[in-house]
């Protein structure tokens, strides 16, 4: 077991630092037998608690109800506790054990809801609504004399500056609406490459639409690129 | 906020930014310091709340963990 037989050294430090709960979680989780058992039980407890609470704070947003929002989460749970008990010895102690795993369970929560999008999508991946936009932006109709000039511009820019996969991003993310975590999945990606690519992408179209004199100057550049 | 706001927030890039990546790396310590002293996890954590604060689907994780702790701690204290 990792944690069974840590470095002398490494188990004093992190011991050193962390409240007794979480030493009692490490060392129960880390043991054998009864004692292990009843900490991975009680942990599945906590984490499936937590999975249920996330999945109902983000209900509103989701196309679930009752069995398939407790299954997301019963699924959350089995999977982080997985992860957790695998990953014992990258816990360094810089918070309590707890919210060091519910960390995991919050993450698996929502990898879960982008997976489930493509179950029952709303939007096809590639499709360009471009009349959508104004809307995405919380943009009054009545105000469409003013801000029309605007989004052509981006529209152009869009076109004009960004690469082939900027533009397919920022379509699929701002015109289509497809969850970031979704957009991932789907194109065998990660989360940190979609928003690099949508951050590199953002940075282009504000200096463009600077550059024409729709906007302010652009910021600095960011470290993303 | 009007939409041209929107908008230019939506465009607008931070150089602190810390990228998803980092940020969901740091996501518990920030929550408890988040929790303990505000404005020391704002001055030790800039590039993460710069993060945060840009990506909807890390601000989201974020929300539900500060709630879980924030929910934990509640029933500590009952």
């Amino acid at each position: 077991m990792r944690c069974a037989t840590p470095a002398p050294d490494r188990q004093t430090s992190t011991d050193e630092k962390l409240d007794r709960e979480s030493v009692e979680w490490l060392r129960s989780l880390a043991g054998a037998g009864a004692p292990k058992e009843a900490a991975v039980a009680r942990l599945h407890e906590l984490l499936l608690k937590v999975a249920r609470a996330e999945v109902n704070r983000r209900r509103f947003r989701l196309r679930l109800a009752g069995p398939e929002l407790d299954d997301l989460a019963h699924q959350a749970a089995a999977d982080s506790l997985m992860a957790i008990t695998g990953k014992l010895d990258d816990f360094r102690g810089e918070s309590r054990f707890t919210t060091w795993a519910y960390r995991f369970v919050i993450l698996e929560v929502s990898m879960k809801i982008g997976r489930h999008f493509w179950r029952h999508p709303t939007v096809a991946l590639g499709a360009e609504d471009w009349e959508r936009l104004p809307d995405r932006f919380g943009l009054d109709p009545a105000g469409k004399a003013e801000w029309q000039d605007l989004i052509a511009a981006l529209r152009r820019a869009v076109d004009d500056v960004l690469s082939d996969h900027q533009r397919r991003i920022f379509v699929a993310i701002v015109i289509a609406g497809v969850p970031v975590e979704s957009l991932a999945l789907e194109l065998a990606s990660n989360r940190n490459a979609i928003y690099k690519t949508m951050f590199d992408a953002r940075r282009k179209i504000r200096a463009e639409l600077a550059a024409k004199g729709y906007l302010d100057t652009p910021t600095a550049t960011g470290r993303h690129g | 906020m009007t939409g041209w706001d929107a908008l230019d927030r939506f465009l607008d890039v931070d150089p602190e930014d810390v990228g998803c990546e980092k940020a969901m790396a740091l996501l518990h310590i920030y929550v408890e310091l988040v929790r303990s002293d505000p404005e020391a996890a704002t001055e030790r954590y800039a590039g993460v709340e710069a993060h945060l604060r840009a990506c909807g689907p890390c601000g989201e994780d974020f929300e539900g963990l500060l709630f879980a702790v924030s929910a934990e701690q509640r029933q500590r204290v009952v």
